[in-house]
């Protein structure tokens, strides 16, 4: 799985480090989100499944495409 | 004699409440059964789309041919008091982006999830405080004003640099400014009050400035006093009116079901998902959030056209039976992150993460110290606020 963050579209509403606080945390500059790991290990795949669909800017991709490391 | 037939009638807003306090009116849990989007009549007479489903309340939250700029004409006010107070000094909830993201992301630094999570301490110590002055005065009380209304009221004060002892003024108005039978007077009237009196604390803090959100504000050269008076009337009113009364209801709905309330004594760890399940069943922003939609768009199968007003329904949304089995139910322990009751979109709450960490801290600790809490009052002569904007109760006698 591979993380992707459009931090255009976040809203810095928290959800995604509520949701998966090992893969996300917030800017103490700007409020954005950023990025702890951008290939989570397997056991983490469910909760950033979650934070993407909680996202309520729709800023969070988990691409789990042919090919994605 | 004949009768000519005619297209069904548009749904009345608002609709009533029923016989259970906490569920969505039940004209509204019709229609969600029946669609999701759902013909609707405003108070003035003016159409509007009632939208129920919760992958369309998302749609309506989320994608920018919605609207949430109140000055579009189609705009849908449930009273012309609430039209008032979005036109007149609108605050970034009745704005678009960039307009909105510019205003917002003035204020996020103070809600990130870590930030508020070194606040919990100090919000420890406040509903700690509050429950001592609770009790060392007698054996009864009233909850929302002896407890619910005071602890959000402290903590946004601090947040905001706003004087406590001002509470009064500032509790007062902003329950004008969430009561839907307001004249639009009324409502004129306690804004302008707020605004002032917001114009006149952040210019104090513009000369002596304190470790606070206006301060920092005040200190900018980037937004004008007006953005600053209506950013701080927004975080004030919601920040206190929203978790007052879920607070408050939150204890009226635990208390109504013992078992619930004894798994949460027996299990503190279960609080964070029991809040969020708390928010979902109780959706206290029960009138739905307004927008207007721009352009043409196929929601659910039904054509919104530019112009008209739709309401994004949260309550029946989190009562969706495919997301959440036994809806109805209050269920600590059930997974209801998916909740909407903060919104969604771009201006999903700002002030959730504060929102969580209160609800969590005030109703661990209410249960923790007080088992014997009871409410002494028939639930009949209970007050609900179906008449305000953030559905709540309006005075709850207990004991413990």
């Amino acid at each position: 799985m591979q993380v992707i963050l459009d931090q255009d579209r976040c809203c810095s509403s928290g959800q995604c480090v509520l949701t998966a606080p090992e893969v996300f945390e917030q800017s103490d500059e700007d409020g954005l989100v950023t990025l702890r790991q951008e290939h989570p290990a397997p056991g983490l795949h469910a909760d950033v499944r979650l934070a993407a669909v909680l996202c309520p800017g729709g800023a969070i991709t988990a691409s789990e495409a042919a090919g994605a490391p | 004699m004949t009768t000519t037939p005619t297209a069904p009638a548009a749904l009345a807003l608002p609709a009533a409440h029923g016989s259970c306090p906490f569920d969505p009116p039940p004209a509204y849990d019709q229609a969600a059964r029946q669609g999701t989007v759902t013909p609707a009549e405003l108070p003035d007479g003016a159409f509007c789309w009632l939208v129920t489903g919760h992958h369309e309340v998302r749609t309506v939250l989320s994608d920018p041919r919605f609207s949430a700029d109140a000055r579009h004409p189609g705009f849908p006010f449930l009273t012309p008091g609430r039209r008032a107070l979005a036109v007149t000094n609108p605050s970034f909830i009745r704005m678009d982006d960039p307009e909105h993201a510019r205003l917002r992301r003035m204020v996020t630094k103070d809600f990130l999830v870590h930030r508020v999570d070194a606040m919990r301490p100090g919000i420890q110590r406040i509903v700690d405080e509050t429950l001592d002055r609770m009790t060392a005065a007698g054996a009864t009380a009233d909850l929302v004003t002896d407890f619910a209304l005071p602890v959000p009221s402290l903590v946004i004060c601090l947040l905001l640099g706003v004087p406590y002892e001002d509470h009064e003024l500032f509790q007062a108005q902003s329950r004008t400014l969430l009561d839907n039978r307001a004249t639009q007077s009324e409502v004129e009237a306690a804004q302008r009050r707020l605004i002032d009196y917001l114009t006149e604390l952040a210019a104090r803090k513009k000369r002596e400035p304190a470790d606070d959100m206006l301060s920092r504000l005040a200190a900018r050269e980037d937004v004008s006093p007006a953005e600053i008076a209506s950013t701080g009337l927004l975080l004030l009113v919601a920040g206190h009116e929203t978790t007052a009364n879920m607070t408050a209801l939150s204890t009226v709905a635990l208390l109504r079901r013992p078992e619930q309330a004894a798994r949460l004594r027996a299990d503190p760890g279960l609080v964070r998902g029991a809040v969020e399940e708390l928010l979902r069943y109780l959706t206290i922003v029960q009138s739905g959030l307004a927008r207007v939609a721009v352009e043409d768009v196929d929601l659910g199968g039904t054509l919104v056209r530019a112009g008209q007003g739709v309401l994004a329904m949260l309550s029946t949304a989190n009562r969706d039976e495919e997301l959440f089995g036994a809806a109805d139910e209050l269920e600590v322990s059930r997974d209801a992150r998916r909740h909407l009751a903060f919104g969604f979109g771009v201006h999903q709450c700002l002030g959730q993460p504060l929102a969580r960490a209160e609800l969590q801290i005030a109703l661990e600790t209410l249960l923790r110290r007080l088992p014997g809490l009871r409410i002494t009052v028939p639930e009949e002569q209970l007050v609900f606020r179906g008449h305000s904007v953030v559905y709540g109760v309006d005075s709850l006698p207990v004991a413990w």
